[in-house]
């Protein structure tokens, strides 16, 4: 054959060949170290949401050492970007990716239909698959003792509520929020503005301000930023913050926040794929699992606010108290949870409404 | 609805530091597409602005410093992208680009260290006895040296560009570049000076975010007011007044939806937050049902490359 021809067959081989070791090498070392991959929607350095699921990653190398390797992908937009990041993640041999915002849901699942060996953990999300599987934790209980304190605290009986996507987390978050402030304070108001956004700092403290200005005294936020208890701090008003601790931005302000904690849960799933007894389910843990936190009480909320609070938690953990217990009106005055039931977990995951007492849309 | 000056006062107050920052960093552009260079890398500039003048801040304790330390990095950036497009006759357009991915994630890297530390809000220049006036007092008075220094940007920039020497010679580069250079005006270096200053501008408006807006660090915090800024540079047809105006329109619109969210208007909250960029594109298209409105105030020559000796 002709030299050249000669040359290309033994690239070729030699190429193959090389390949062929790395894969076999690669191969036996991926029998002894599991690679686990976080896929998030905005910087770890929000020090919120992402951050927290971040926290949890560190726990999973601090807790395994050598026997696995992680690796994050931060600032994954939802939709189209967010596919091509998981399916990278995927190809990159990673055994499980844990995909930690609502709208990652459909780009999960259809990069987990390509790669049924990979496990997805998807957090805050409904759909699952044979290696797919959802978690999320029970914020609407974290809702539902800082909806009490916030119903103590306010002087001008308007609350404000700064929400992100009209989604049911976070609708259901502001129904359970204003269902505790009216059972210490019938007189209570919540208003809610979207934003539209889990994370803009400007925005979200347009919004905080824009909601002080309307006379709210107490601000709540579902985004992910600490510019609203900065708002608040700024004019000696109160906020709760979201997914971490927050004082530090304002430290008057800050009465208390609704922390996740992730650690506990992606140390067992993470074991759960070296041991090989992975399967796909739904985790949905709170106070109980330890999932959701409260941080330190601001010492300013008065101790008989603070007595109320920590028992109401301890009988959410006991099972003696849940957030939404009959009878529940939604805006229009139609009883959508009958006096003596509580709403069971599908109808918490629609929920679509605004109970009475919101002043807000829900857009459909 | 009652009319409450109270909520009327905070609502005026909070469009015109809404308006801040887009002021700030549409006036750089402007100056800099008068010269006849398209800088799409506002956003980028306005980051590092931002990043630097929190750090600056935070490390020396002085708001002065950490302002001129945003202006400096602004520039920085600025020349850079100088540099590229009147040196190496790089792309302006993929240039400006690649300008603002690059301000993004230096901004980021710069600011790792200084996200989740507070800072204490710039402070207010308050006249005793002028700010207590209500409505006109906080309006007026009652706000910080870079609001002030962005108002006066405004009149002092259209004086300098229509009024002075050399404002005509920095448009006159602007409209043709090769009849400015046959006369014998330093085409380079004009367009050097001119991005240079809108750099500094856009790094401005960026640390305004950092120290007043939102006194904290916080990645890619401008979100997209970088763009909106390119807009409405192209909205005002190049004139300053007219951006004045446009900041307005767009910052009023940005407050005005959230407290009509707040105050339970029937509109649909999506509607809402579509409100700002749907008001600042209608006018824009307003604007350019003339076509040759936007032909007349175009900088003739506006993203060509200048080739001195062609």
């Amino acid at each position: 054959m002709l030299k050249r021809d000669f040359i290309k067959l033994a690239m070729a081989a030699v190429f193959g060949l090389t390949g062929a070791v790395a894969v076999t090498a690669d191969a036996v070392a991926q029998d002894k170290q599991v690679k686990a991959a976080w896929v998030y929607v905005g910087p770890v350095s929000d020090h919120g949401y992402s951050y927290q699921h971040d926290l949890g990653r560190k726990a999973v190398e601090q807790a395994f050492g050598d026997k696995v390797k992680t690796t994050f992908v931060e600032n994954v937009p939802e939709g189209a970007d967010a596919e091509r990041v998981i399916q990278q993640l995927a190809q990159a041999g990673n055994d499980i990716i844990f995909t930690t915002s609502f709208g990652f849901m459909n780009p999960t699942l259809k990069v987990a239909k390509n790669f049924p060996n990979v496990k997805f953990e998807h957090a805050t999300g409904y759909k699952r698959a044979d290696n797919v599987a959802t978690y999320s934790a029970r914020f609407y209980e974290g809702r539902h003792v800082i909806g009490l304190i916030g119903g103590k605290m306010t002087k001008s009986n308007i609350i404000g509520y700064i929400g992100s996507y009209p989604i049911p987390e976070v609708v259901s978050g502001i129904n359970a929020f204003t269902l505790a402030a009216q059972k210490v304070n019938p007189n209570v108001q919540v208003k809610v503005v979207w934003v539209n956004t889990w994370y803009d700092p400007g925005k979200e403290a347009a919004a905080a301000k824009a909601l002080m200005d309307q006379g709210a005294d107490i601000i709540v936020q579902h985004t992910d930023s600490p510019a609203p208890i900065q708002a608040a701090q700024e004019r000696g008003l109160y906020a709760f913050g979201q997914s971490s601790d927050m004082t530090r931005f304002g430290e008057k302000a800050h009465l208390t926040a609704i922390v996740d904690d992730w650690n506990p849960y992606y140390i067992e799933r993470v074991k759960a794929v070296m041991d090989g007894t992975w399967k796909s389910i739904d985790t949905w843990g709170g106070f109980k699992e330890g999932m959701v936190v409260l941080p330190p009480y601001n010492p300013a909320i008065p101790k008989d606010v603070v007595a109320m609070a920590e028992e109401a938690r301890q009988g959410i953990i006991a099972g003696k108290v849940h957030a939404f217990t009959g009878p529940i009106k939604d805006q229009s005055g139609k009883v959508v949870i009958p006096e003596g039931k509580t709403a069971t977990d599908e109808e918490i995951l629609g929920m679509n409404y605004f109970v009475q007492g919101v002043q807000g849309q829900v857009p459909k | 609805m009652s009319f409450d000056i109270a909520i009327a006062t905070a609502f005026v107050v909070a469009i015109v530091t809404a308006a801040t920052p887009l002021l700030f960093a549409a006036l750089g552009e402007l100056v800099t597409e008068k010269s006849g260079v398209l800088n799409l890398g506002v956003e980028g500039m306005m980051l590092v602005g931002a990043v630097a003048g929190f750090a600056a801040t935070v490390a020396s304790g002085n708001y002065l410093l950490g302002i001129l330390a945003a202006a400096a990095a602004g520039a920085l950036m600025a020349l850079l992208f100088a540099v590229l497009t009147l040196h190496l006759l790089a792309n302006q357009v993929a240039t400006g680009l690649a300008l603002t991915l690059f301000g993004i994630g230096l901004s980021a890297l710069i600011g790792r260290s200084y996200v989740g530390m507070p800072l204490e809000r710039l402070p207010q220049l308050a006249i005793p006895g002028l700010s207590d006036i209500p409505f006109l007092g906080p309006v007026l008075f009652g706000h910080d040296l870079l609001v002030y220094l962005g108002l006066a940007l405004v009149p002092g920039i259209a004086w300098f560009l229509n009024r002075t020497r050399p404002g005509l010679v920095l448009r006159a580069v602007g409209e043709n570049h090769d009849a400015a250079h046959a006369i014998g005006y330093p085409v380079r270096r004009i367009r050097y000076l001119a991005t240079v200053f809108g750099g500094a501008l856009c790094g401005l408006g960026g640390a305004y975010l950092s120290l007043a807006y939102t006194p904290m660090w916080a990645e890619a915090m401008t979100s997209g007011r970088g763009w909106i800024a390119l807009a409405l540079v192209v909205f005002a047809t190049w004139k300053p007044w007219w951006v004045l105006a446009g900041a307005y329109l767009f910052g009023g619109m940005t407050i005005g939806q959230l407290h009509g969210q707040g105050m339970g208007l029937p509109v649909p909250p999506e509607v809402m937050n579509m409100l700002p960029y749907l008001a600042t594109i209608l006018v824009l298209v307003l604007i350019s049902r003339d076509a040759t409105r936007i032909r007349l105030n175009a900088p003739a020559c506006i993203g060509k490359v200048f080739h001195p000796d062609a």
